[in-house]
């Protein structure tokens, strides 16, 4: 009886995913080659119905940042008794069920509570500037920022927010005293 | 000096480097798994360069997109032209991008902006 339950709850998880626009989960190791399977996926799949080349490129856009950054910091946290989050996230790409058809984006990975704040202030920062401020952000940390031995340039956030227009939504849950799981969503709409 | 022929792939760039034919040219797509190992022997080429550099050197770049951890390295890359004009060397960047691609030509406008190199924009 287990197979059947869980041969349901797949069947609900399709509804769910079709309900809310899902279409796109992933759970996992984000590596590379993921990232270049899903962007190539999205693009075959907005292409299929014709996707405005603009649109298109800014979900492309959204999508590589975030992809990247899951593959550059969920691997910060290593949790000793092998359990967890360890290199992993959650990636999600779905359409709102809005008359425009806007996108969005999601990503959940696990972080170090240490890191919790500075990247909370950098979070608020972005959303507090407007257009120019973004924009002189951005250069400045061009300028003075270094490539991590990870490649991670420091750009990532500061560019989503510059090239959808939108605020960063983002929200932390606490795991346990250690570490706490980033959850960060960002919108595409087509204006 | 050792011509550098790159082909390009979905996610790394075509580059050429050859300062016989002087041709200095990135175009493509850079969202390369690991900018710094990828770029690495092209700034190694350009500090060459710089040693006895043309008279007059134009960088080309026709990029159709490039991630955030390539515009660090792209930077990298023009402070490096910079040098070189610094000097006394004639340098150029002429930056394409496509007609509709506003963020290609921001990007361009903003390095144009962090960097002394004169840049000459051309929409294709």
């Amino acid at each position: 009886m287990e197979n059947v339950d869980y041969m349901k709850l797949v069947y609900e998880f399709h509804n769910e995913m079709l309900a809310n626009k899902f279409t796109l989960v992933y759970e996992g190791e984000i590596t590379h080659q993921i990232t270049k399977a899903f962007t190539s996926l999205a693009e075959n799949k907005m292409d299929s119905y014709s996707e405005d080349a603009s649109m298109k490129k800014k979900v492309f856009h959204v999508m590589v940042e975030c992809l990247q950054n899951l593959s550059k910091h969920a691997e910060d946290y290593e949790n000793p008794d092998g359990k967890g989050f360890s290199g992993n996230g959650i990636f999600i790409v779905g359409r709102l069920g809005n008359d425009n058809q806007d996108y969005h984006v999601l990503t959940g990975n696990a972080v170090e509570n240490a890191k919790v704040p500075e990247l909370k202030a950098l979070l608020e920062k972005i959303n507090q500037l407007d257009k120019d401020g973004l924009k002189e952000l951005f250069k400045k940390q061009m300028r003075e920022g270094s490539l991590s031995d990870k490649g991670g340039a420091g750009l990532g956030l500061i560019d989503i927010a510059r090239k959808t227009g939108e605020k960063l939504e983002y929200n932390f849950v606490e795991i346990d005293d250690k570490t706490s799981f980033f959850l960060l969503r960002t919108i595409i709409s087509r204006k | 000096m050792e011509v550098i022929k790159i082909k390009g792939t979905e996610d790394t760039p075509n580059v050429i480097l050859d300062a016989e034919s002087n041709i200095i040219e990135f175009s493509g797509r850079s969202l390369p798994e690991d900018v710094v190992t990828f770029y690495a022997p092209v700034l190694q080429w350009i500090e060459e360069y710089a040693k006895s550099p043309n008279p007059k050197t134009e960088v080309i770049f026709r990029l159709e997109y490039f991630n955030t951890a390539s515009s660090k390295i792209l930077l990298d890359i023009l402070l490096k032209f910079e040098d070189i004009l610094n000097e006394g060397n004639e340098v150029v960047v002429q930056w394409y991008f496509q007609e509709d691609d506003e963020d290609m030509q921001e990007a361009g406008e903003e390095y144009s902006e962090i960097v002394d190199i004169p840049f000459e924009m051309h929409s294709y």
